[in-house]
């Protein structure tokens, strides 16, 4: 048997499709979309601007909670809705845990590392708490996480007893804007890191066999001594944990928060990306790269659209006919009757 | 197994009711607990007739929806746009009336006509109905993901509509929104001593319409008993006899005209266009329904139960109000806090039931 | 059409990827009889139900009805309801959230409200004459299995029908159910109803059929009249074997070692599950093949299930080696060097959307532990090894499994077991569904991990190969043992009449 030495999934072409025909069509409109120039921030340090770099700096939110999306995805062969409401509360649970009683404290009360760990505890335990309801209560997991849809907006306000607690420290706006000296957006760094370190667990353990077996074959990979049940909650603690990280760019970006609009509809194109990246949302088969990919295809797509002046209200409208489009190409019914047209087509071009 | 016909007592009677009427029977027993709970321990508003009738007031639209919302549960699907199409009717409807004074140039003799307006609020109705329903059933999508990007469409094109919030000043439409049917002998007297008549909104009107003739068409019409059918397996459906994808279709179609109505509703009680306007309503419905005893499987349902499902929602939160929970949070806390506990409450029920069946 | 016949079926075809189900069926059912459809596991009787029925369409072949001029023209379910043709099948079709009057209605009535007053007199009038014990209001959810069949079979019956089909009606039911359901039958069949009969209980045919149609591997074997088709024959038209043949079967010479104090591999006391079968007792000694036969739904897999922890255990003990052992869920039965091949291909065995790679290491994978997985180049190297020891035909390793053929996916579900190097090995019909050749190689390999010390459980349709592997076979009749062959118990004919049971006495007459 011949090994390949680079093994190019044909998965990867979707996104990068999609990407070329974005990149294709601002070339046509405005060439100017791509130019990118070094210049410095309000306090002095060089950054990088361009709408290249916006979208390499908000998808990277993106693409973090993709990670945990095609997890849950793969695994449950459904889809969390409830990260938008739950970044809102590990949002709320950072500011809480860095002003303490104070909303405006002129010092942090306790340091970044800490209230990020806190956030990352408070946002598994949310995410434990729709595995339980998915994988031992048998809810379809978008009606299950709709509960925490609902209330987790509620719950980051009442976190912080409804008020908006600003931080000054500075050093806090790192995390959602520059580290002086890097020009590099850092929410790209922290989604590289994310990245990785996904990687890395895909390589050293069999978390990506376990998630696609189950969600391929649950009673197959019971009888091949898998629980298929402890690997759903896995994912979407997993899930849970991207959360606190977006969370914690989220907050960082403003220094505040704001219960009702932070992160909102964001779950859409969290799911949008998975799709986008060629996973199906019925589970099974996962490529994680193409669902990072996606989630930049996606922040392409907001940008191109921003660009054009849609407005911020409007773009769910548009995003919503390119998710309707992608899923009923992928429909199998459709797939069938395309494939037949194709036969069809090329059958008379024979007799021609 | 056991013959369950046999077994007296509570457990007798607990296996051999149907899932519907155990459902219905636990919602109807927690409202009556929480709303003369809230008679004894909170008195005050709650004694009046009045605060009932504005709970219903309130929630006219709601019942229009959660009804639509539980007749696509019991076919064994869901659709989350409905909260959207409410908002883009309200918002369609309201530009539409007021043309005269958004647009002067084009329409200053020519405000809209009432009857123009519902037909625009069923029409976009009918349409995400239409649109959805071919997707599901004949497509065969996931209902939810077709039904998430109806609602974002939605959302988005209500802001395409028009961009702010505005109230609506047509005549004709404000002398319909202020109508109010009297109630006889509900009316109570106000501190000054001067009785005032207890009163509905039409749209409270409209929505009981909409559950009697839902729950008839449920109980009697041989369609509504395919919903059942289909709700609860959809093979055995099809091996039955029903036509199950047209069932499905329906399902969504009725569900879509019904949110265009409750976005009429809905308007003639508020008055105005927003975009924000029934942010959240279809979680509502679907808490609204599941409290009611809808099955998320499909299958088990009941209209009489969706209504007490809204009104033992409505009450709940009138409850943590007057309680002093004012916060806004309190209200999302607690309707997710219910729906988790009756979701949860269903799964252990038929678990339990089945194993008391199989015993 | 033929004289008196209600239903005839010609040249009938019909092909799912990768398996012709039915080629070329021809079947008669006349007015006013009982027709036996007989046929293994995979011979193609639901198949052919199911076309007639209008749940799959037919390849090929034409349907004629008596009253319809030319081809019938049935596409779904309704179109046969419409043409006469009522059917109860063999998993409960009917919707258990409806009650049981709207159960026995929905689909048939005319008009567009229901009328509930009359549906639900209608139903307990024919609930009374058939002396089902269930209210017609009651959800028939709330009603037993066997009450939940009789009214699927009320309904069934009540429709005005030409010919009403019987799948596997009667495996919920008890004996007084049967004799009930027998005797509205007969009662059909004198008001000229074709009837089709499909059942595995020999006694059942026996009892209430007049004529018997074979099927074998998706193909007619021939038409009879009852009183013509003794059991032991009718058993062996069903596995494939001519009783003239069966002398001509050698199997290969086994060594029987007979040693009483050698402490068994496994032992089970009085295991028992879920899954309805009788408590049963079992052992295997080291580098022995043993099978357990009986037709399906004998309750063959269900025991080996119980001994993987497949099923819920509910009773009885397990002992390994003389220690005893928990095996609660199959991970415990794993690391206990227990290994299982399950029955159903596609729905216990394979990953489907999986490489054939990851399928082979799925289960030593799983066994290794989550922290530990093989690395890329190790599972390549694994992969190529068992497919080239195993000769699985496929493109690559990293060709999904469901694109490959029915006997090679079976031999990628037998590497990722070997890779375990397990101490027992459980096959639950390893050769259903795929081609001769990889029959043999499998046989063999069976034998073959004998030899070098592996014991094996080997479960089979196919009585020929059960002979040629095993040297000790337990047989199965209506979910318990009823009997063990060994040695020079062990023959062809011994197992039909094991397995056919009444006619144990007469069975030495059949085989002259």
């Amino acid at each position: 048997m011949s090994k390949k030495k680079f093994n190019f999934d044909k998965q990867l072409l979707i996104p990068i499709a999609a990407l070329v025909a974005l990149v294709l069509f601002n070339l046509i409109v405005d060439p100017s979309f791509f130019k990118v120039t070094l210049g410095t921030n309000s306090s002095g340090n060089p950054v990088l601007n361009g709408y290249l770099i916006t979208i390499l700096d908000y998808g990277s939110e993106l693409a973090i909670l993709a990670i945990g999306m095609t997890l849950v995805t793969a695994a449950s062969g459904g889809q969390d809705i409830s990260v938008g409401a739950a970044i809102a509360i590990s949002g709320s649970v950072i500011l809480k845990v860095l002003c303490g009683s104070n909303t405006r404290p002129e010092t942090l009360q306790a340091p970044i590392i800490v209230a990020f760990l806190v956030a990352c505890v408070v946002s598994m335990l949310f995410g434990a708490f729709n595995g339980v309801l998915v994988a031992y209560f048998k809810i379809q997991p978008m009606v299950a996480t709709l509960i925490l849809f609902t209330a987790g907006r509620s719950i980051g306000a009442w976190i912080n007893n409804n008020e908006l607690p600003v931080i000054s420290d500075e050093s806090f706006t790192y995390f959602g804007g520059y580290i002086p000296g890097i020009p590099i957006p850092t929410p790209f760094l922290i989604a590289a890191v994310c990245v990785i370190v996904i990687m890395l667990v895909l390589k050293f353990t069999t978390l990506g066999l376990y998630t696609q077996s189950v969600g391929i074959n649950g009673s197959s990979s019971r009888l091949n001594g898998i629980n298929p049940e402890f690997v759903k909650f896995l994912t979407f603690v997993i899930l849970g944990l991207c959360v606190a990280v977006t969370g914690l760019i989220k907050v960082s970006r403003l220094s505040t928060i704001n219960y009702s609009v932070i992160a909102k509809d964001i779950e859409m194109d969290a799911i949008l990306a998975v799709a986008l990246g060629g996973n199906s949302l019925g589970g099974g088969k996962f490529n994680m790269m193409a669902s990072v990919l996606g989630a930049y295809v996606i922040q392409f797509l907001t940008t191109t659209l921003y660009k054009m002046e849609v407005s911020a209200s409007a773009l769910p409208a548009y995003k919503a006919i390119v998710v309707i489009l992608l899923v009923v190409l992928s429909t199998p019914v459709v797939r069938k009757k395309l494939d037949k047209l194709k036969r069809k087509l090329f059958a008379k071009k024979e007799v021609a | 197994m056991g013959d369950n016909n046999k077994k007296g007592g509570f457990s007798g009677w607990f296996a051999r009711t149907s899932d519907t009427n155990l459902l219905l029977t636990i919602t109807i027993v927690v409202f009556f607990v929480m709303y003369i709970g809230a008679m004894v321990f909170q008195g005050g508003g709650f004694l009046k007739p009045q605060t009932f009738l504005h709970i219903l007031n309130n929630n006219g639209a709601l019942i229009i929806t959660a009804c639509g919302m539980s007749l696509v549960m019991i076919c064994g699907g869901i659709d989350i746009s409905v909260g959207g199409v409410v908002a883009l009717v309200s918002m369609s409807c309201a530009v539409y009336l007021d043309r005269d004074v958004l647009n002067p140039e084009k329409y200053a003799e020519k405000p809209g006509k009432i009857f123009v307006a519902l037909l625009i609020a069923l029409g976009i109705g009918l349409a995400f109905g239409v649109v959805q329903g071919f997707l599901v059933a004949y497509l065969e999508i996931q209902p939810f993901i077709v039904t998430l990007a109806g609602m974002f469409f939605a959302r988005g094109m209500t802001t395409i509509v028009h961009t702010d919030p505005f109230n609506v000043s047509n005549e004709a439409f404000v002398k319909l929104k202020d109508t109010r049917v009297i109630v006889p002998g509900l009316g109570s007297v106000n501190r000054k001593g001067i009785y005032i008549d207890a009163y509905v909104e039409i749209g409270v009107l409209v929505a009981l319409l909409v559950v009697i003739v839902l729950f008839a068409l449920l109980r009697w019409v041989k369609l509504g008993r395919g919903f059942y059918a289909v709700g609860g397996n959809p093979q055995s459906a099809l091996m039955l006899g029903v036509n199950v994808k047209r069932t499905k279709f329906l399902s969504h179609l009725i569900c879509g005209l019904l949110a265009g109505l409750a976005g009429f509703v809905y308007f003639m009680h508020v008055g105005s266009g927003s975009p924000s306007h029934a942010s959240g309503m279809e979680m509502n419905a679907i808490a609204s329904s599941i409290i009611g005893g809808t099955m998320l499987t499909g299958g088990v349902g009941n209209i009489i139960g969706t209504l007490f499902g809204v009104l033992s929602l409505a009450t709940i939160q009138n409850i943590v109000a007057s309680a002093g929970l004012g916060e806004a949070w309190w209200t999302g806390i607690t309707i997710a806090g219910m729906l988790c506990i009756f979701l949860v409450i269903q799964s252990v029920i038929i678990a339990k039931k089945k194993k008391l069946l199989t015993k | 059409m033929k004289e008196k016949a209600v239903l005839e079926l010609h040249g009938i075809v019909k092909s799912f990827p990768g398996v012709r189900a039915l080629q070329s069926v021809d079947f008669t059912l006349r007015e006013g009889e009982i027709h036996a459809l007989m046929g293994e596991n995979g011979a193609g009787k639901s198949t052919l139900i199911k076309v007639i029925t209008g749940v799959y369409e037919k390849d090929g072949g034409e349907i004629l009805l008596k009253g319809i001029d030319g081809p019938a023209s049935i596409h779904s379910p309704q179109d046969a309801q419409n043409s006469g043709i009522s059917t109860v099948y063999q998993e409960i079709t009917l919707c258990p959230n409806l009650s049981v009057a709207e159960n026995m209605f929905i689909g048939r009535t005319k008009g567009l409200a229901t009328n509930w007053r009359k549906m639900n007199q209608d139903a307990d009038k024919i609930l009374k004459s058939l002396d089902i014990p269930a209210k017609a209001t009651q959800q028939l959810g709330t009603c037993s299995l066997a009450v939940q069949q009789m009214v699927a079979i009320a309904r069934a019956v009540d429709m005005e029908c030409k010919v009403l089909i019987l799948d596997e009606p009667t495996s919920s039911l008890d004996d007084s159910e049967v004799k009930k359901l027998f005797g509205l039958m007969r009662d059909l069949k004198a008001k000229g109803v074709g009837i089709i009969f499909v059942t595995h209980f020999l006694d059942q045919v026996y009892e209430v059929c007049d004529r018997i149609t074979v099927l074998r591997d998706g193909k007619l074997v021939g038409e009879y009249e009852i009183k013509d088709l003794p059991r032991v024959q009718l058993v062996s038209k069903m596995l494939g074997k001519e009783l003239d043949d069966l002398s001509d079967i050698k199997g290969e010479p086994k060594e029987e070692e007979e040693n009483a104090n050698e402490v068994p591999v496994l032992e089970a006391h009085q295991l028992q599950s879920n899954a309805g079968i009788k408590p049963f007792d079992f052992y295997i000694k080291k580098g022995e093949v043993n099978g357990f036969t009986g037709l399906l739904g004998s309750g063959r897999s269900e025991c080996v299930r119980a001994i993987f922890g497949a099923d819920h255990v509910i009773g009885g003990s397990v002992k390994k080696n003389g220690k005893d052992v928990k095996i609660r869920k199959p991970l415990d039965a794993m690391k206990n060097g227990i290994a299982y091949l399950p029955e159903d291909r596609k729905i216990d065995g394979i990953v489907g959307d999986l490489s054939v790679r990851e399928n082979i290491i799925l289960a030593a994978q799983v066994l290794r532990g989550f922290f530990r997985p093989f690395s890329k180049a190790k599972t390549y190297e694994i992969a190529d090894e068992y497919i080239k020891l195993l000769n699985i035909k496929t493109a690559s390793a990293d060709t999904p499994i469901k694109s490959l053929s029915g006997g090679n996916q079976q031999k990628v579900i037998l590497a990722r077991w070997l890779l375990m190097h397990p101490e027992y090995l459980i096959l639950d019909e390893p050769t259903r569904g795929i081609d001769v050749g990889t029959k043999v190689e499998i046989q063999k390999l069976v034998l073959k991990l004998a030899g070098e010390g592996m014991s094996v459980t080997f479960i089979s349709s196919e009585t020929d190969e059960m002979l040629r592997t095993c040297s000790r076979l337990v047989v199965m009749r209506d979910r318990k043992v009823v009997g063990e062959l060994k040695g020079d118990e062990l023959s062809q004919s011994n197992i039909m009449k094991t397995i056919a049971g009444h006619e144990e006495e007469k069975g030495g007459e059949s085989v002259e």
